[in-house]
């Protein structure tokens, strides 16, 4: 049998049902990554002797009488979430040798459970990026068609699950990071609600719109990643004090009646005609549930991307201060404390990190604050409200994922804009703080997944996991797998 | 032209917390290099501040006693630069919202009274520490990095360095009657950096400012702060401009000296920390902090005053340390008359102590100790100056007083007959004196006492001996 193809929740009971063991389950996930890894690189990091250890353990616990949801589960971790005595790069040369002596919060709970590592995925450098192609490391490809990008910066998560390579995963989401590679790799992609998963552990990239969410291969499996790793941590001072819920209640829930909104400013002038139409065929599909579309307007929208590159970089400037060759990672010898600064961070960081660091800088400086900063703070403002407003009228929104399927490998990566622009309808979401999901809803002509994205209202995760449910289950999109 | 100077006080207090502002690590001095830290306080990549509420307690007490508004909704900040012991490469500070602004605090100088006005008081983190040596190398000790710190910033109402000394000796004072700080300029647990400014008396204008740090004792406040405003005025009169910058005082030389000029100033690019909520203080919470204030320097030495009838200068001198003050009342609570007892510590006990370098905590001496002391010479069994000497006894062995008098035969001669006997061998050892006194040289009187003293070894009753002398003399 082919474990690795199963779902999280398949996997889940026959583990618990002892229909099969962790130990047949990782040998039979190793074996595929052996196989595929080579052409998909999702990795930076195998953890494969680790992984049998876990294995063992898993084992052990359910031997014990102590199952859990993710015992013995193969899941994958990307390489921005601290894992204890795990090297931990976010793909950057700057941390090309760090183990942290910490666990992250997210990883502490997997652990709990007796999950097992199979790695740690690649990434654009520090999250910075759309299409893995700034990793410090390797290109990840799309398993799908391995000349296009995975999407990013979860790449490596992301084309991981969708070929098979682990059983689930975990990405981070600062701008879309989750959700854009989800719906490049035809996966389901969640970011919840700011505050709703610790980030204790998870290297900041922009440390007011990072979130952790699961990639997984069907809603139920995103559901069931939820119920273990949401919750309050006292050691993230920004988490919600808010309990966790059964994030898998709702699903199979009855949708009807339901109101999504449909932004007009998401459908703009020039946007890819099969995203389009694929999106609107999955609003139909909606309709024909029961829920009821209704236009709606999200105004400031097209300040999104402005607003979003000034607040994410200038907190990058500072977040990423502290690699500085002084206490950890990279370090290039320099005849004096400032030429060893400049000779570490010029040989650590990737060009895309680098550019970042300087328009963050430069947006916070004396004279340029106020100009920038300052009114990006503001707009922020304005857009979480036009949010709020919009959901005072309609349950969730319904946009696209992305304006376009997985791009060319190198199609973008010389022409920052363009990449920046691929984040267009995910960014407001981070803005705001809101949850969104990103699932399959069909594809290009050329065979590409394209993605729907499912936005809610703060913490109504489980709203969200139940229409995307119901909609998964009315289709066919979550059974296709890429021929690889 | 005569010039007055315009000076403010930017004072830094480490706070007395048992661990760090945003981690659990130890605050504890002195341990070895980087035996008190975790990879919260190392900067690693990933991990959160988690803000210390005993830290923002202290703040906000802090803020109480120096009559600030504590503001309901503040922020932390990050401040931006790149230094080796800062090992995030911003320190969490506070920049747009402090947590407590507009107060003040009262200075008595020349006996006026005077409000020092305190712009804000602050929470922030500390910085490590850099250690360099002979190999060339520099070391990073990260054991003070997080260490909860407060900054108190006043308006430039300070006039003269000895207001700047009194001012921070006041601050001191509330600070360790708090309990919030001990206080200790020399170890660095209180830092003082000053800005200051010279103008005409009179005007109105602020002329340029510098700023001196590195004022590291309670001497160099004044000592840095009155060479500072001489360059200054020296400039002005030489037609020279004082330019803005910072100024290193350097203690040895006794001078300041430019480190840095506004050019090359940083520009932290503050921005608000998006790792901390923005903190809340309820109204409940500075309720309850107010009822378990202690009482502060100013109303104690008002009650000293009322109370124990003390002259102003005795109540604030016993004041200035809590622990003194507690000695005090202490030593009166058992019986010691209050002018008595605020005497014997004014003029022996701090006599003693300073010479010790000693605080009153740090020694063995108990109020019952002198309290038993002043109750010898009450009761005329020993005289002043004797006590004098058993207290020095007692002090430095902790033997009661009583014994150290039998002991060392010091009880005070106040029988007639022995010092009649003394009275008359100076008679017969002096007569050329005795006849000048005959004579109408009264003021020998002194030495005819005098003489009997050294001849009892100190020990007669010096109140009889005057009597006797007077009247034996006079019946000659
Ligand atoms: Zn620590």
């Amino acid at each position: 049998m082919e474990l690795h193809k199963l779902t999280l929740t398949e996997l889940s009971k026959m583990i618990n049902r002892g229909e099969v063991r962790p130990h047949e389950v990782i040998i039979d996930v190793f074996k595929r990554v052996q196989e595929i890894e080579p052409k998909v690189k999702a990795y930076i990091t195998l953890t494969t002797d680790k992984a049998y250890e876990m294995a063992r353990d898993a084992e052990n616990a359910i031997f014990a009488g102590k199952r859990n949801l993710l015992t013995g589960i193969p899941i994958a971790i990307k390489d921005n979430i601290c894992t204890k005595g795990i090297l931990t790069t976010c793909a950057s040369k700057i941390l090309y040798n760090f183990y942290p002596p910490y666990e992250s919060t997210v990883t502490s709970k997997l652990l709990k459970q007796k999950y097992i590592l199979t790695g740690k995925t690649n990434m654009d450098e520090f999250a910075m990026g759309s299409s893995t192609e700034n990793s410090g490391f390797h290109i990840t490809r799309n398993p799908w068609d391995l000349e296009r990008v995975p999407g990013g910066s979860s790449g490596g998560s992301a084309a991981a699950v969708a070929a098979d390579e682990c059983i689930a995963a975990l990405g981070s989401d600062t701008g879309g990071s989750i959700r854009q590679p989800a719906s490049f790799c035809g996966v389901v992609g969640l970011k919840p609600t700011y505050g709703r998963v610790s980030r204790f552990g998870l290297v900041a990239f922009a440390s007011s719109l990072d979130q952790i969410g699961p990639i997984t291969k069907s809603v139920a499996d995103s559901a069931l990643m939820m119920n273990v790793i949401a919750g309050h941590d006292p050691m993230d001072s920004t988490s919600a004090p808010i309990e966790s819920t059964d994030f898998r209640e709702y699903l199979g829930h009855d949708v009807k009646g339901l109101k999504i909104g449909i932004p007009k400013e998401y459908f703009i002038e020039g946007m890819d005609k099969e995203v389009e139409e694929r999106i609107k065929e999955a609003i139909n599909q909606l309709e024909s549930l029961g829920c009821i579309p209704v236009e709606i307007s999200l105004p400031h929208t097209e300040y999104a991307v402005a607003t979003y590159y000034i607040v994410a970089t200038s907190e990058a400037s500072s977040n990423l201060a502290r690699y500085d060759g002084v206490k950890y990672g990279l370090r290039a010898q320099g005849n004096d404390l400032l030429d060893m600064y400049m000779k570490t961070r010029s040989k650590g960081f990737g060009a895309e990190v680098k550019r970042r660091i300087m328009l963050g800088t430069y947006s916070l400086s004396a004279g340029y604050y106020d100009a920038y900063y300052k009114k990006a703070l503001q707009v922020r403002t304005l857009i979480k409200s036009d949010f709020e407003k919009a959901f005072e009228n309609v349950d969730f929104i319904v946009t696209p994922t992305a304006p376009s399927p997985a791009f060319k490998i190198g199609e973008k990566i010389d022409d920052p804009l363009q990449m920046y622009l691929s984040d267009i309808f995910t960014i407001s979401i981070n803005l705001a703080g809101v949850p969104a999901i990103s699932l399959p809803c069909g594809f290009s002509g050329k065979g590409l997944p394209i993605g729907l994205q499912i936005i809610g209202k703060p913490f109504d995760e489980a709203g969200i996991l139940q229409l995307a449910y119901a909609y998964e289950q009315s289709m066919p999109w979550h059974k296709m797998k890429p021929n690889l | 032209m005569q010039y007055e100077a315009v000076i403010g006080l930017e004072v830094h207090a480490q706070l007395l917390t048992e661990s760090k502002i945003f981690c659990g690590c130890s605050t504890q001095f002195g341990a070895e290099p980087n035996t008190q830290v975790c990879p919260v306080c190392l900067g690693m990549p990933g991990v959160l501040p988690v803000l210390n509420r005993k830290a923002l307690e202290y703040t906000i007490k802090t803020g109480l006693a120096m009559n600030c508004k504590i503001s309901p909704y503040s922020r932390f900040a990050r401040k931006n630069y790149f230094y080796p012991d800062l090992p995030k490469g911003y320190q969490i500070s506070q920049y747009e919202l402090p947590l407590c602004e507009d107060g003040y605090l009262e200075i008595i100088t020349d006996g006026e009274r005077r409000k020092i006005r305190i712009k804000r008081i602050h929470l922030e983190e500390d910085a490590g520490k850099n250690i360099h040596d002979l190999s060339g190398y520099s070391f990073v000790d990260f054991n003070r990095t997080g260490v909860p710190l407060m900054e108190i910033v006043s308006e430039p109402d300070i006039k003269t360095p000895k207001e700047a000394a009194l001012y921070m000796k006041k601050l001191r004072a509330i600070l360790r009657y708090l309990g919030v700080c001990d206080g200790n300029l020399e170890q660095g647990s209180l830092r003082c950096d000053a800005n200051v400014s010279v103008r005409p008396v009179g005007s109105q204008e602020y002329g340029v400012k510098t700023e001196i740090k590195n004022i590291n004792s309670f001497r160099f406040v004044e000592k840095a702060l009155e060479y500072e405003i001489k360059r200054q005025i020296k400039l002005i009169n030489n037609g020279e401009k004082i330019i803005q910058e910072t100024r290193l005082w350097d203690s040895i030389t006794g001078t300041t000296q430019s480190m840095r000029s506004k050019e090359e100033a940083h520009d932290y690019r503050y921005f608000p920390e998006p790792d901390l909520a923005p903190v809340v203080v309820s109204s409940d919470w500075i309720e309850k902090i107010k009822k378990n204030m202690p009482e502060l320097p100013d109303a104690k030495i008002e009650r000293f005053i009322k109370d124990y009838g003390l002259p102003a200068y005795d109540a604030e001198i016993l004041t200035e340390e809590k622990s003194l003050s507690e000695w005090f009342e202490e030593a009166v609570r058992l019986g010691g008359k209050p002018k008595e007892i605020a005497n014997w510590i004014m003029v022996e006990l701090l006599r003693i102590l300073n010479e010790e370098n000693k605080d009153i905590t740090e020694c063995n001496f108990k109020p019952s100790q002198l309290v038993e002391l002043v109750n010898l010479v009450d009761k005329g069994i020993i005289n002043r100056n004797i006590a004098k000497e058993v207290f020095e006894e007692v002090y430095k062995t902790g033997k009661s007083a009583e014994f150290i008098v039998k002991e060392k035969g010091l009880t005070q001669i106040s029988d007639d007959s022995v010092i009649i006997e003394a009275i008359k061998q100076v008679m017969d050892k002096n007569p050329k004196e005795v006849d000048r006194f005959k004579n109408g040289e009264e003021k020998l009187i002194g030495f005819f006492v005098g003489q009997v003293m050294k001849l009892t070894k100190g020990k007669a009753n010096p109140k009889l001996v005057n009597e006797l002398v007077l009247k034996i003399l006079k019946e000659q």
